[in-house]
């Protein structure tokens, strides 16, 4: 009784009114002709952030905005524009954050660093401990 | 040696210490646009009904400052934000539209609804003077000044406290 009147008030609830009547932009799901162009845009989709769901890229991102991103990357790589020209495109008005192959500047250094100095550390460790079982 | 063996602790301690901050203080999802202190990049959209004035980067850089505000007939907080701009336009400031992918029969319910302070209205069906804008959602407010320099960008709907200090930011990007 109980789950058919949960079941009743899911049929009667309306969904949030938060996305647009409009379809998908032409290209937001729809591969170029050209399979080097579409290789291109895909790897480019891949590394741009979604402004909406941020923490997915717009290759994997299911929102309006982002299906209008993969649009105009990919309007633009037929029109022959190099993905580097689209990336910095979008740098200067969203910053760096907008890419998740952030650029290699000082603010970044750390994010670089830390993988090495990681493993280095492990290796001390792991060298400290392997002496004292020898000592054993 | 020994006082090495807590540095592991230590460092799961700080983790937990780091994860608990941020569960605290949640980061803010807003995005800034970079545009801020750069013109108007160039567009020209189409008006986005039949009888409303259509929209390009030249009409911001008229001499007078303005409001450029993203908005849409499907979103929520937009409905909310009408009536505000409604007063901001009683207060003098000028205020133009872009409706982001809009369809015009759904404007013009929206704008009969919850009335129109535009004096003009473009539209943006792909996004992408909204991308241009380095603008990220709906509603989003811009405020341009006369010579089409963006100079002050208000992510989320605009609500009647944020009325005074629009105002005197319009006033000061003569």
């Amino acid at each position: 009784m109980k789950a058919l009147l949960i079941i009743l008030a899911l049929m009667m609830a309306s969904p949030a009114l938060a996305d647009s009547n409009l379809p998908p932009a032409y290209w937001a799901n729809r591969q170029l002709p050209d399979p080097r162009q579409e290789e291109q845009a895909k790897a480019l989709m891949e590394e741009i952030r979604c402004l909406v769901c941020q923490g997915e890229s717009i290759a994997d991102s299911d929102a309006d905005l982002a299906g209008d991103m993969r649009d105009m990357v990919r309007r633009r790589i037929a029109a022959g524009e190099k993905p580097p020209a689209i990336r910095s495109w979008l740098i200067q008005r969203y910053g760096a954050w907008i890419t998740f192959m952030p650029p290699s500047e000082p603010a970044t250094w750390p994010l670089w660093l830390a993988p090495l100095a990681l493993l280095l550390g492990g290796a001390l460790v792991a060298r400290a401990r392997l002496k004292t079982r020898k000592r054993k | 040696m020994k006082t090495l063996r807590f540095v592991p602790v230590a460092l799961v301690g700080l983790i937990v210490v780091a994860l608990v901050w941020r569960l605290a203080n949640p980061p803010d999802t807003d995005v800034q646009s970079a545009m801020v202190g750069k013109p108007v990049p160039a567009f020209a959209t189409p008006a986005a009904l039949p009888g409303k004035v259509s929209l390009s980067s030249a009409d911001l850089a008229d001499g007078r400052p303005k409001l450029v505000n993203f908005f849409a007939s499907w979103c929520v907080p937009c409905v909310g934000e009408a009536p505000v701009l409604t007063m901001l336009k009683q207060q003098g400031v000028h205020i133009v539209g872009m409706a982001v992918r809009d369809r015009p029969e759904d404007l013009r319910q929206f704008l009969s609804d919850n009335g129109d302070p535009f004096d003009r209205i473009g539209s943006d069906p792909e996004s992408r003077v909204q991308l241009a804008f380095g603008s990220a959602g709906v509603p989003e407010t811009f405020i341009v000044d006369g010579r089409g320099i963006i100079v002050r960008q208000h992510i989320g709907p605009i609500v009647a406290d944020d009325v005074p200090a629009l105002v005197r930011a319009v006033k000061e990007a003569q």
